[in-house]
């Protein structure tokens, strides 16, 4: 059996330039998670059913299990630990609107889920400010288990009103 | 020595702070009943589950799992409400797995009311008044206990007894009576001289006096905390990515571990060869374990990769074992008498004085759990000790099983326990800890580097321990009138103490028998346990019933139930808050079912249409609660939205299935759960204004939706659902289609 070759390759994660010395085609997520302690990023499948790795790559919402690491590279990779100061703040004062949405709305349970379901609403607001009810399911494929579905859906309606600006 | 003061403890002073020690086990005689670790110098440990600092800070131990229920915060609150502690100084942090944090209120609770107990605490508990079996091992999460026993029994006394000793240490500060003392937000007031003091400050004195031996509590009317939805103390976190849970556990010098089970279930390992594994970089061990193999290696990536280059060889198990015969064999088992559990009345006479016999056989599927987080944990064996970090709902158990595992004497085993990333039933009972014994093994391996393991997903659907697949037989005999003389049944039995047989409705004719028909396939568990498959059938044949007499379903219903009940208070209000007597829209019906579970009582309206492919499409579900007082109502709401979409989510397409001894469902892509585009755009739930004894929230939702659906169902197409889930039969139905055409056309 032959093992991988390992690379050192170059990523931009919440503003930050990192470099990584892993096999290219390992997927994205345990890069994240294992080398760079970016673990609010979840492993749930590993096939890109769940979404519970979803991450930015370019403002798009990704699934991290399922990208290998060196499609990353020369991307500019958002992560939920990241999603706070994207919006231009720094430090817990400023959450992005849908995070403050997110605790008015009391959504997580368990919350394992979350951090994917945040990536994949706010890759859909920077798209689609104001999505219907079709835009959110379309978008919004996550699974969660607790069921938070309605209230995620409720939390990303009041961001789009404005209620969070 | 009263029992009271022996189940709450006694005070024990620390350095630079009070401490009211945890338990009657300084009473007990096993020294000072503090876990060492829990109080810091200027903090004081009261009455065992809270710790008050120099500083007010209130720091409450929670002796359940957080496995997203949110019962951190209405166990916190319970306390805090007592103890008139300042809200937003209260914090709450995991007990540690340590008998001193052993769960007696849960004991305590059951002991008292005498009622209901969880099967799933089968095996450490004896029922009988007193002796209580492995008295020691209760820290449990499960059962929908924590708040009706724990924060009933267990928070609103510490919190009591917490504020009468403040309230004392004031009194002897300032030299007057403790009569003429009140306290609010973390101050104790003296109204006739102005003065007061901070909690903080009479801390260490209050660590001092005796424990009175009876807590007072606060009328119901003064409560300013309970009844009201503070926000959650965990979300926060859960929204910034900082949440960790068992698989976020980084340690210096980590290795990585994945396994692989032998698919069949009751298999072993015979033979593998670690070459190819080992000849790969950054791969240490591959590991023989009697069921498995797994790989240890720098990354767990390159464990998964070198996993997966084994061709390991297992045996045993049953080879021919499918769900098809397995639901074969349980229809003919069910032919044969089972153990009596209700013989009420003489059923044969019932036969012969009955106009009509109704006649019904079910059957539900093996059901995963599906936790988001998969199985995982982390151990680390190291110069005599070995140290534990992952989620748990029975800790005490755990960490025992951990200790005999090792071979290590108990004091050697220190637990971390970890919010679950779900957990739903799945990390309950010790047969289904079938990852406990993989760690102990590995962190031996491992040794002295700390190890964590974590399942692919593919695992965890292939070595769950499932709902179990299961099948009952019921008949019943109407009078003239089609009201039910009799009710026979046979059910399938499980193999924990099924809790859940009995049936609510006043038929005077009685027999319900259990049956056995073992087979290897692992099963446990599962939200709201033995509740799925009864609910399910009781409620099911019922409606079977109410539609062989052309009687209206709630009515039917509500002439069986005693007046004034649960049940009967939470039909009556699901009915009219749906607009039952009205007609639904045109292409829609309604169906209805209602359960009491862990003592709370559930009814759900389910109101759907079918799509022109014959896909139900469920518009609104009315639900009525009867839970008695509710502690936090946005959580309560919360539990119930989610227990209604994982029973929706079950009944719809669910379900684990069995080929040649091995599970077929390898990852989510065939284990269809429900997601954002088939929730029901109406969750209308409504919580009854009640004052009786407190239920669980966690499970209780989950038991009546599947049959509301598979009523509404048959009130749209005339298709009588009698096996779950209901997706591949509609599918499978053409008449479902054609009556699904009539009636949209």
């Amino acid at each position: 059996m032959n093992s991988p070759s390992i690379a050192t390759l170059e990523l931009q994660v919440n503003g930050t330039r990192h470099r990584v010395a892993v096999a290219p085609e390992e997927p994205l997520l345990w890069v994240l998670r294992e080398d760079l302690g970016h673990t609010g990023v979840k492993f749930g499948c590993g096939v890109a059913a769940c979404g519970a790795c979803t991450v930015h790559l370019d403002g798009q919402a990704v699934r991290s299990c399922a990208l290998p690491v060196a499609a990353a590279v020369g991307h500019q990779i958002l992560t939920i630990e990241g999603l706070a100061a994207a919006q231009g703040g720094s430090g817990k004062a400023l959450l992005h609107p849908l995070q403050r949405a997110w605790i008015a709305h009391q959504v997580p349970q368990c919350g394992y889920c979350q951090s994917g379901m945040l990536m994949a609403a706010a890759a859909l607001l920077a798209h689609t400010p104001k999505p219907n009810d079709e835009q959110i399911d379309g978008a919004i494929t996550n699974i969660c288990r607790c069921g938070t579905y309605p209230r995620v859906r409720k939390a990303i309606h009041a961001v789009a009103a404005g209620a969070f600006a | 020595m009263k029992r009271r003061t022996l189940l709450i403890g006694s005070a024990v002073a620390t350095a630079g702070g009070l401490a009211l020690g945890y338990v009657g086990m300084a009473a007990m005689g096993s020294g000072r009943g503090l876990p060492a670790s829990a109080a810091a110098p200027g903090e004081a440990i009261l009455a065992g589950w809270v710790k008050i600092g120099e500083d007010d800070s209130v720091t409450v131990y929670l002796p359940h799992a957080d496995m997203g229920q949110g019962v951190g915060t209405a166990l916190a609150m319970m306390l805090a409400e007592e103890l008139d502690a300042d809200w937003p100084r209260v914090r709450t942090e995991p007990a540690p797995g340590d008998a001193r944090f052993a769960n007696r209120f849960l004991a305590r609770g059951w002991v008292l009311q005498n009622r209901q107990i969880p099967a799933l605490f089968d095996g450490v508990i004896d029922t009988t008044f007193g002796t209580i079996a492995g008295f020691i091992k209760l820290q449990i999460t499960g059962g929908s206990t924590a708040v009706r026993f724990t924060g009933q029994s267990g928070m609103r006394i510490t919190g009591a007894l917490a504020r009468m000793m403040l309230v004392d240490a004031a009194a002897q500060r300032w030299g007057v009576p403790a009569g003429e003392l009140s306290t609010a937000a973390s101050r104790v007031l003296h109204a006739a001289s102005g003065r007061s003091l901070r909690y903080g400050e009479l801390a260490a004195e209050a660590a001092r006096l005796p424990l009175p031996s009876q807590p007072r509590f606060k009328r119901p009317g003064d409560y300013r905390l309970i009844g009201t939805s503070v926000p959650r103390l965990d979300i926060p976190a859960k929204v910034g990515g900082s949440a960790q849970y068992g698989i976020d556990v980084r340690l210096p010098e980590m290795r990585y571990a994945a396994v692989l089970a032998t698919p069949r279930h009751g298999g072993r390992l015979v033979a593998v060869d670690p070459a190819p594994a080992l000849a790969m970089a950054g791969v240490e061990r591959v590991v023989s374990l009697p069921d498995a193999v797994a790989v240890i290696a720098t990354r767990y990536t390159t464990a998964r990769r070198a996993l997966a280059a084994l061709r390991p060889r297992f045996e045993g198990g049953d080879e021919s074992l499918s769900s098809e015969r397995l639901f074969a064999g349980q229809r003919a088992a069910l032919e044969s008498e089972g153990k009596s559990r209700v013989a009420i009345g003489n059923v044969v006479q019932a036969s012969v004085d009955g106009r009509q016999r109704v006649d019904a056989h079910y059957q539900v599927p093996f059901l995963h759990h599906a936790a988001m987080e998969p199985m995982n944990a982390t151990a680390q064996q190291a110069e005599g000790r070995f140290s534990y970090w992952g989620g748990t709902q029975n800790l005490l158990w755990a960490r025992s099983e951990l200790a005999k595992l090792a071979g290590l004497p108990l004091e050697q085993v220190t637990m971390h326990p970890m919010p679950l990333g779900g957990s739903f039933g799945r990390h309950g009972l010790p047969e289904m800890s079938n990852h406990i014994p993989q760690i102990v093994r590995l962190a031996a391996e491992a040794s002295p580097h700390p190890v964590k393991m974590i399942w692919s997903r593919e695992e965890d659907f292939a070595q769950g321990a499932y709902r179990p697949a299961l099948s009952s037989r019921v008949q019943a005999v109407l009078d003239a009138d089609g009201r039910p003389l009799s009710w026979e049944q046979r059910y399938i039995d499980t193999a924990g103490r099924n809790e859940a047989f009995e049936i609510p409705y006043a038929i005077a004719n009685q027999s319900i028998e259990a049956v056995d028909h073992p087979h290897p396939i692992r099963t446990g568990a599962w939200r709201s346990v033995s509740h799925t498959q009864h609910g399910f059938y009781t409620e099911t044949f019922i409606d079977e019933l109410a539609h062989a007499a052309r009687q209206d379903p709630v009515e039917y219903r509500r002439a069986l139930l005693p007046a004034g009940s649960r049940l009967a208070r939470v039909l009556d209000e699901a009915a009219r808050r749906s607009g039952w007597r009205s007609a639904p829209p045109a292409g829609r019906a309604r169906g209805i079912a209602l359960v009491e579970s862990f003592g709370t009582a559930v009814a759900h309206v389910l109101e759907l249409s079918l799509s022109d492919e014959g896909v139900p499409r469920v518009h609104r579900i009315t639900s009525a609660v009867d839970c008695g007082r509710v502690i936090h109502p946005d959580t309560a709401r919360q539990q119930v939205e989610g227990a209604i979409l994982m029973g929706l989510s079950a009944a719809l397409g669910e379900q684990i299935t069995v080929q040649g001894g091995a599970v077929q469902q390898r990852n989510f892509g065939d284990y269809p759960i429900l997601r954002m585009a088939q929730v029901p755009p109406e969750l209308d739930i409504h919580f009854l204004a009640s004052e009786g004894p407190l239920g669980g929230l966690g499970e209780p939702g989950v038991p009546p939706v599947a049959p509301a659906l598979g009523n509404a169902l048959f009130a749209l197409t005339g298709l009588r659902i009698r096996a779950l889930p209901v997706l591949p039969q509609l599918a499978a139905s053409a008449s479902a289609r054609r009556l699904a055409k009539a009636t949209t056309s």
